[in-house]
């Protein structure tokens, strides 16, 4: 246990320069011969995986660094896919637009450039982030917890029933009820290897994808290091300090819902096009948990961990749990572990968090948080004694 | 001299409990000023309507000519008060230099754009504030070599002093401490006096100060304010307040 113990501290030490060259290094082979080598089932659900580990990232920052308890980040998920179901496929049947679109795309519908609208969708799901975070400024913990959980169930039901005209109004069909949005339209450039995709050939589909996680690292580090990121752990560890040392709370928190979203949005935005369906059935609660799962089981607040802990939980979702259900039927038992992946997941938090609760890769900070009382000199918390007004 | 804050008639009320009563209160430029008062009195309560995180019931407060009451803690911070607390908050799991970063917060420009592309202002702003952090840290007098552990790591003393480094971050015109030498050895306390005279002396500061052991409040300050229950019983001079009948009473109990 040890041992294990040194290694994971070890390679959180390397510089991550380094790491995150290994790391690029192996993915680009994979990518290129990855889909020849293993079976499509297992490059299919790296690529998912790769936007699930955005998603992780994104929620990091909201949760991990901002220390803001959420537990609906599928609304964001939601809203991105819609957004690239929206103006990226047939839906819109009224409508005769296109936009930087391929010309293989129908006449009906609304068809903007793929890339264009993952910009739009990270744009405008960052808005709705500010929005549903907003009235939770003054909530904490537990509290906080509930209210993005409620927001995380109306978003999919709103999208759900959003099929006669918007709350009412009008009577324009947006989400097609639960068929949901089907074909979207597949990414386009004008340039070889990329204006014919089909989801025959997964290729294009994974360099996009990690072209797109490579930009959310980015965002990540860079944000971590600055004077906003900084000012996030602060409004983490102490409100009332942070707040007196001049950090607007309010600014400060509503920046970390909008990026968190973003990214969000973002991912979801891709994984409409990659599922090639907008179905509000895929925006269930449990997909939130599956997310926060992964931020906490990496490391909270760890961008590394996260990175780990969100390929660990969506391989095995996407991927382990398949060949787990070949395992019964051999020994002549009909059982299905897909039946039971909810249980699987919580025996693995559990695991987890009696075995290593700071994460695989802990955020130093994090891990003297939880291990505080086995430290001398370790400060006592002190309650919070003041009400911070927003 | 002038004022630079200037309370009137504040007071503060949690339901029926008057904590603070009515009180007057003033700080001059380059002022060393003590609030002390038995436990109890008021005194971190009326801290707390100066630095915005409790809103008084009734008065104002003004500074430097403008009117601060009510306002949220990071536009009184803005303003130009910073403060340390009593119980001391540093931010645990960031290191010392870090935690003095995050005061400068509000005097940083830098925007998303600049943060995520490295704008050469928010490379240059990053530069400076390590560069002030390190000077404020050798101001206090943290080792330098303790710039990269965690601001809880360090001992009781040097956590108050880091205290007060992330405090002179936002460059404050003044400074509020609260029990600061809480803690401290006599030693300690000692340099603190010195470090309180030297931020009015080479950065023109003035110090707010609440504080209960009386060598100190008596060698540093221009002027005493003795609160008790809330309302304020003598100001002065420390000669005058220390020869006070009701300050007397007010710490030793009256005979009866």
């Amino acid at each position: 246990m040890s041992a294990v113990r040194n290694a994971f501290g070890k390679l959180a030490d390397l510089d991550f320069r380094i790491l995150i060259a290994v790391f690029v290094a192996v993915m680009v082979i994979f990518g290129i011969i990855g889909e020849n080598t293993t079976n499509s089932d297992f490059y299919a659900a790296v690529i998912t995986t790769i936007a699930y580990v955005m998603m992780g990232l994104g929620l990091n920052i909201v949760v991990g660094f901002a220390g803001l308890l959420d537990l609906g980040y599928v609304a964001f998920f939601a809203i991105g896919a819609f957004v690239m179901g929206w103006l990226g496929s047939a839906h819109f049947g009224d409508a005769n637009f296109k936009f930087l679109a391929s010309d293989l795309t129908p006449d009906a519908g609304i068809h903007i450039n793929f890339f264009l609208i993952l910009v739009i969708a990270a744009a405008f799901t960052a808005l709705w982030g500010a929005v549903l975070g907003f009235p939770t400024l003054r909530l904490r913990g537990d509290y906080l917890a509930i209210v993005t959980l409620a927001f995380g169930e109306i978003v999919p039901r709103v999208f759900e029933l959003s099929t006669s005209g918007f709350f009412g109004i009008g009577n324009t069909d947006f989400s097609n009820g639960r068929q949901g949005i089907t074909p979207v339209d597949k990414p386009y450039l004008p340039i070889p290897g990329l204006d014919n995709i089909t989801r025959i050939d997964l290729k294009p589909f994974f360099f996009i994808a990690f072209a797109m996680l490579l930009v959310t690292l980015f965002l990540n580090f860079r944000l971590r290091d600055s004077r906003l990121g900084r000012a996030w752990i602060a409004v983490r560890e102490d409100e009332v300090a942070a707040a007196a040392m001049g950090v607007n709370l309010v600014r400060v928190k509503l920046w970390a819902y909008a990026i968190g979203a973003a990214l969000g949005g973002f991912a979801g935005a891709f994984l409409a096009t990659f599922n090639n369906t907008v179905n509000v059935d895929q925006f269930e609660f449990g997909f939130s948990v599956f997310v926060l799962c992964m931020v906490v089981i990496g490391g909270m607040g760890n961008i590394g961990g996260v990175v780990l802990g969100a390929i660990a939980l969506a391989m095995f979702d996407r991927y382990g749990l398949k060949q787990l259900d070949t395992l019964p039927s051999k020994v002549g038992l009909d059982f299905d572990f897909s039946s039971v992946k909810f249980g699987l997941f919580g025996f693995f938090l559990l695991a987890m968090m009696i075995l290593r609760p700071e994460g695989f890769i802990p955020n130093r900070r994090r891990k003297l948080e939880l291990h505080e009382g086995e430290h001398e000199g370790g400060v006592a918390s002190d309650e919070d004694l003041y009400s911070v007004r927003g | 001299m002038a004022d630079v804050l200037v309370a009137t008639n504040v007071t503060k009320q949690f339901g029926g409990l008057t904590a603070v009563d009515n009180v007057d209160f003033s700080v001059p430029e380059k002022g060393i000023v003590s609030l002390i008062g038995p436990n109890g009195a008021g005194k971190t309560t009326f801290f707390n309507c100066m630095t915005g995180l409790y809103k008084p019931t009734t008065g104002t407060v003004m500074f430097n000519g403008r009117d601060i009451t009510g306002k949220p803690p990071h536009v009184v911070t803005e303003s130009g008060i910073a403060r340390t607390f009593q119980n001391i908050k540093l931010f645990k799991t960031m290191t010392v230099l870090e935690n003095v970063q995050v005061g400068r917060h509000c005097r940083l420009r830098s925007r998303i754009s600049g943060m995520v592309f490295h704008s050469p202002f928010t490379k240059k702003e990053e530069k400076e504030t390590e560069g002030r952090a390190r000077e404020l840290l050798a101001l206090v007098g943290i080792e330098r070599r303790r710039f990269q552990d965690l601001g809880s790591s360090l001992p009781y003393g040097d956590q108050r002093r880091l205290e007060i480094a992330r405090a002179l971050a936002s460059d404050p015109k003044l400074l509020l401490l609260d029990e600061p030498t809480a803690g401290m050895n006599p030693q300690e306390s000692e340099e603190l006096t010195g470090l309180m005279q030297k931020l009015r002396t080479e950065l023109g500061i003035s110090v707010l100060l609440i504080e209960h052991d009386m060598k100190v409040v008596m060698g540093v300050s221009d002027h005493i304010t003795v609160l008790e229950s809330g309302a304020k019983i003598a100001a002065g001079q420390p000669q005058e307040v220390r020869a006070n009948p009701r300050v007397v009473e007010a710490y030793l109990g009256s005979q009866a």
